[in-house]
């Protein structure tokens, strides 16, 4: 029978999520590098108390709709749906305003553990490759070492980061075939490619399928052994109003203001 | 004299960007420092590096245009340029931590006397951002802090200790701010320029410890 991954909906890719689950959430930061329709499907099925591993908490569509992104969820709305147990990423907070993971943060209904974004990369890889850990040369005097076993080779002192497997990733992409092989765009591999093959389920959200021997092999860059199931973005959404709060709009404002004098 | 026109963001960066030559791989943190890759001198070939996962990227692209998948640190759309690659994060760190960016050049709350460098949390808030910060600190072969000289209310950023947290110690090695430049070394910093209209007194009199004036100090060239 010819390998498909590919299921019909956003619903039935994420049927078999579980309270308590461990999922990935790829992207870099911003929404558009995000599986933002993936996540909003395990939102409607409001499983709790769920360990996420990303780089950020997430912002939520607030702040990206104003940037004019058309899939503008990400994970923002599982922390404020109540639906985050513990985070683990780089980034938990906003540079620019305090985000709802901070809020929750700040009233004890959330959990954290803050790893150098270079340490998060390589642990997720490392549980991908069937490692036991890796010796990660930063975080040396920091907050990062303490409780951690250390090791000197070569003279350097290193510390042991463990690997990082999830129940569930959950993935951005461009384009798949049936085999699960995927292209992504320009910065929208970062976590994404990483995660593919990090967890017992990879789930890959695209914006395109395409026919099987269509992605060049020499372009391939996730090879489809990682990818379980492949889920189509429709060409055209619905698009909803949403009310812009000031706290959001000052955040927009500021952001382009970052952008010059 | 505190009533000094001092560097805007813009200039900080554009001095910065002088400090790029032919060849150098450069990671642009969040904030001013991604405003560096806008004033790379004409005809030098630098190849600015970001954690997002792109090698080889342009100026950041005017309001309104621009690709939000191709982005800086600071997730504005930069642009394209021939010979730019892109990478997942794994790589981009693997580049970092590796050995193979030649300058990182980061925005920072404090940095003492010795280099340590304070940049990912204020202790107040309780929760920071660590991010890439901690890896580049330790990979990058030279670290320029791009930062104001002084704090919202007048007090010194460069300090004889941190008392933030500290994202990695004794890593700066250039520290370029609104009022100076300022050289970290074995002896002490030195101070090599300063803005135009400042004196070395006045940079000291907002500097925490002791600065070694360089013989050669200057008034800054921005063109």
């Amino acid at each position: 029978m010819p390998i498909n991954k590919i299921i019909p909906n956003f619903d039935e890719a994420v049927a078999d999520i579980e309270d308590g689950a461990t999922i990935m959430i790829g992207g870099w930061g911003t929404a558009v590098t995000a599986p933002s329709l993936l996540i909003e499907a395990v939102a409607r099925k409001g499983v709790k108390n769920l360990t996420v591993v990303a780089n950020v908490t997430g912002f939520g569509k607030q702040v990206w709709k104003p940037l004019g992104v058309k899939f503008a969820e990400d994970q923002d709305i599982l922390v404020r749906n109540g639906q985050v147990k513990k985070f683990i990423c780089s980034a938990p907070v906003s540079a620019i305003y305090e985000n709802n993971f901070e809020r929750l943060l700040r009233a004890g209904k959330v959990e954290l553990e803050m790893v150098s974004q270079g340490t998060l990369a390589e642990r997720i890889r490392a549980a991908k490759a069937g490692l036991g850990g890796v010796y990660i040369p930063v975080g040396i005097g920091t907050v990062l070492e303490e409780g951690k076993e250390t090791k000197i080779i070569g003279g350097k002192k290193y510390i042991l980061e463990l690997p990082l497997m999830a129940d569930f990733a959950l993935i951005k992409a461009h384009k798949a075939d049936r085999w699960g092989n995927l292209v992504y765009r320009k910065t929208s591999r970062s976590f994404n490619a990483v995660m593919a093959g990090a967890a017992k389920v990879t789930i890959a959200e695209v914006d395109e399928i395409v026919e099987l021997g269509e992605l060049d092999p020499e372009v391939i860059v996730t090879p489809g052994i990682y990818v379980d199931r492949v889920v189509v973005r429709p060409a055209v959404i619905e698009e909803e109003e949403i009310e812009i709060s000031a706290e959001a709009k000052e955040s927009h404002e500021r952001f382009i203001r970052r952008k010059g004098a | 004299m505190q009533k000094k026109d001092r560097l805007d963001r813009q200039t900080v960066a554009l001095r910065v960007a002088r400090e790029f030559k032919d060849g150098d791989v450069v990671n642009l943190g969040l904030g001013l420092p991604c405003l560096a890759s806008n004033f790379v001198p004409a005809g030098r070939e630098v190849l600015f590096h970001s954690e997002a996962g792109v090698l080889g990227y342009g100026e950041i692209t005017d309001l309104g245009e621009g690709d939000l998948e191709l982005t800086n640190a600071s997730g504005q759309p930069v642009r394209e340029q021939p010979g730019m690659s892109f990478f997942d994060s794994a790589e981009a760190f693997v580049m970092i931590r590796g050995g193979h960016i030649d300058i990182s050049v980061m925005g920072a709350y404090q940095v003492s006397e010795k280099g340590d460098l304070a940049n990912y949390m204020i202790p107040e808030r309780q929760v920071g951002v660590i991010g890439g910060a901690v890896d580049l600190a330790v990979g990058a072969k030279r670290l320029i802090v791009a930062m104001n000289h002084t704090t919202r209310d007048g007090k010194p950023r460069i300090v004889k200790q941190c008392t933030y947290p500290l994202t990695a110690a004794n890593c700066v090695d250039l520290i370029v701010t609104d009022i100076a430049v300022i050289e970290v070394t074995d002896k002490g910093l030195v101070l090599k320029e300063v803005a135009p209209g400042w004196t070395p007194e006045e940079v000291q009199s907002l500097t925490e410890p002791a600065l070694i004036v360089d013989p050669h100090c200057r008034e800054m060239t921005l063109m």
